[in-house]
């Protein structure tokens, strides 16, 4: 009798160590989780709850001070947005500058890359971080620079052009070609960081396939084509959607450039955002920054749909 | 053997051209901003100097508010700096190392973070801020950005490399967790420690959108934002001061990256992200 109640006393008291260690081990952890996460539920999450609130109601820069005494319009905004001229000229653009502008970055970094990782090349350091500087470089500063260099009158790069004979556009001030600077310029800006992941890619192929590729007998491009390229596959998934993603997002270059101009040419979907914030139609914009996220989600899903590895 | 110099050379021809491209801008402005504003303006344009000046220079330190600009962005990026190393590694411990209930839809919510593009953000934060009666003050600019996915991410990855044997030893000998975390963890963590903390300074120190929106008043505007305000919008000034403005903000961040370079660009590589 005494015995079975002390086994019982000790496997209840078992159970309770058990207990007391697990509720000592979640304490554990969340003392050391709990500083980011106040943060984070603060300052990121609950404000992406709240967009979307905020997007199926009428909320204005006047209820700033009194958030919550706000009219809930349903998909209204969203109705809206897809009625608004200027929303879907920015979406075009933003469609125009990616479809551009992606493959773009990654053809430039991928040849530089390639030619970094050839051979025996003597101050490739420097180079390297030549090519990188612009991607450490604030956007502002950039700026002052380029509309310099872009200026149909002063500027160095029509005046090069006038060297050979060519009659230079107005770069950032002709519909014609003001998105198409803004796209070079973002591919000159970024091309670096994509550089540096291929660049780690490329160190990781093993110098025997190419040893093998030239025994039988595999030019330079095709070993390019059929080694290097299926090689990288990862690296280059991986670049097209973090390019992917942020140039969907495209909004300080034509900001400090062009202020989305002439004619709405260089206005993007971000831009959109943050004028209709300026404007104070903050239910609005957050409506349009959900559309945003949308585009953002449907973009990575695709590209990993179209460049995936098939090898599982 | 004749070929292959050739090609090499060709290479080389190549790789400067592209080199000239991508940093002739940053000389044109740094040489740019000694010249007096007459020649800057000057058709056609000039490359090298005519005249030297450091009046640019001058005028921008004594003539407008930069050292205050200078202040308020080396304030910012430090406080979210150390906000960061500290939040993230002690996060990513605890996600790497430490087994408690709640940990992996953590994980999953902080990861999921990074896909959210900052304008959804953008104009709650604006909300919430105002709303704290945070506007225009340095917390108001730090808050937001304290926290970020990206550095929980790279610190988790890293951490996990380091062997549970380790940590488990020291438990033995009867360290607590927090002991273990400062005294063992921290200093095992010092590369992934060195390019977070480089990447969160230069991200802070470029920071454009929200110090625009955020510092109402002069008193608080960073570097970016008084060059932005500056060079667009009715307080235009004059084109010699808008490159000295420029040359500014870039050296602090060429040395930075010039003297850490090599950590920075493997920490990138290996991470795979910007």
């Amino acid at each position: 009798m005494t015995a079975i109640a002390t086994a019982g006393a000790h496997r209840a008291g078992r159970t309770a160590q058990a207990g007391a260690k697990r509720w000592r081990r979640a304490v554990t952890g969340w003392s050391f989780a709990a500083p980011f996460t106040v943060l984070f539920l603060v300052f990121l999450a609950l404000p992406v709850v709240a967009s979307l609130v905020m997007s199926v109601t009428d909320m204005r820069a006047t209820d700033l001070r009194t958030p919550f005494a706000v009219d809930f319009v349903g998909l209204g905004n969203y109705q809206r947005l897809f009625g608004d001229d200027l929303f879907l000229r920015a979406a075009l653009n933003t469609v125009v500058f990616v479809a551009a502008g992606v493959p773009l970055t990654i053809v430039a970094a991928l040849a530089a890359a390639n030619a970094l990782n050839s051979g025996l090349i003597r101050f490739r350091a420097l180079f390297r971080v030549g090519f990188y500087l612009p991607v450490v470089t604030s956007i502002v500063a950039i700026a002052v620079v380029w509309r310099f260099l872009l200026d149909p009158e002063a500027g160095l790069v029509d005046d090069l052009l006038a060297r050979v004979g060519v009659d230079g556009p107005n770069w950032l001030g002709d519909t014609r070609t003001s998105l198409a600077s803004i796209t070079v310029m973002a591919a000159w800006r970024n091309f670096g960081s994509l550089m540096v992941i291929f660049l780690a890619a490329l160190q990781g192929i093993p110098a025997n396939l190419y040893e093998a590729a030239t025994i039988d007998g595999a030019g330079r491009w095709q070993q390019f084509r059929r080694v290097t390229l299926p090689l990288m596959r990862p690296a280059l998934l991986f670049g097209a959607v973090i390019t992917g993603i942020g140039y969907l997002q495209l909004f300080e270059e034509p900001l400090v450039m062009t202020q989305g101009g002439p004619l709405s040419s260089t206005l993007s979907v971000s831009y959109h955002i943050y004028n209709q914030f300026g404007f104070g139609n903050y239910g609005y914009a957050a409506a349009a920054s959900y559309v945003l996220f949308v585009a953002i989600v449907a973009l990575s899903v695709l590209q990993f749909r179209l460049l995936g590895t098939r090898d599982d | 053997m004749t070929r292959d110099r050739a090609a090499k050379a060709a290479l080389y021809l190549v790789l400067c051209a592209g080199l000239l491209v991508v940093v002739g801008p940053f000389l044109w402005m740094a040489l740019s901003s000694l010249k007096p504003e007459g020649e800057i303006r000057a058709v056609p344009p000039t490359w090298w100097p005519d005249t030297w000046t450091f009046a640019n220079y001058r005028d921008l330190f004594a003539r407008l508010d930069f050292p205050q600009y200078f202040t308020n962005s080396a304030i910012v990026a430090v406080l979210v700096t150390v906000g960061n190393l500290l939040f993230c590694s002690l996060l990513g411990y605890a996600l790497a190392k430490l087994d408690f209930p709640g940990r992996k839809a953590l994980f999953l919510a902080v990861l999921g973070m990074l896909m959210v593009p900052g304008m959804v953000t953008f104009v709650p934060q604006f909300v919430l801020i105002s709303n704290l009666g945070l506007a225009n003050t340095y917390a108001g600019l730090v808050l937001p950005f304290l926290a970020g996915p990206f550095g929980v991410f790279l610190m988790r990855q890293f951490l996990q490399s380091i062997p549970d044997d380790l940590l488990e030893a020291a438990r033995v000998d009867g360290a607590g967790e927090w002991r273990i975390f400062w005294r063992i963890v921290l200093p095992l963590c010092r590369p992934a420690l060195a390019t977070l903390g480089i990447l969160t300074f230069l991200a802070s120190w470029n920071n454009f959108l929200w110090p625009l929106v955020v510092a109402t008043t002069d008193d608080k505007y960073t570097l970016p934002v008084a060059l932005a305000l500056y060079s667009i919008g009715q307080n235009r000034i004059y084109f010699g001061l808008l490159l000295a403005g420029a040359v500014v903000v870039v050296v602090p961040v060429l040395i930075v990256f010039l003297a850490l370079q090599r950590h920075f660009l493997r920490g990138i590589a290996t991470t795979g992200l910007k």
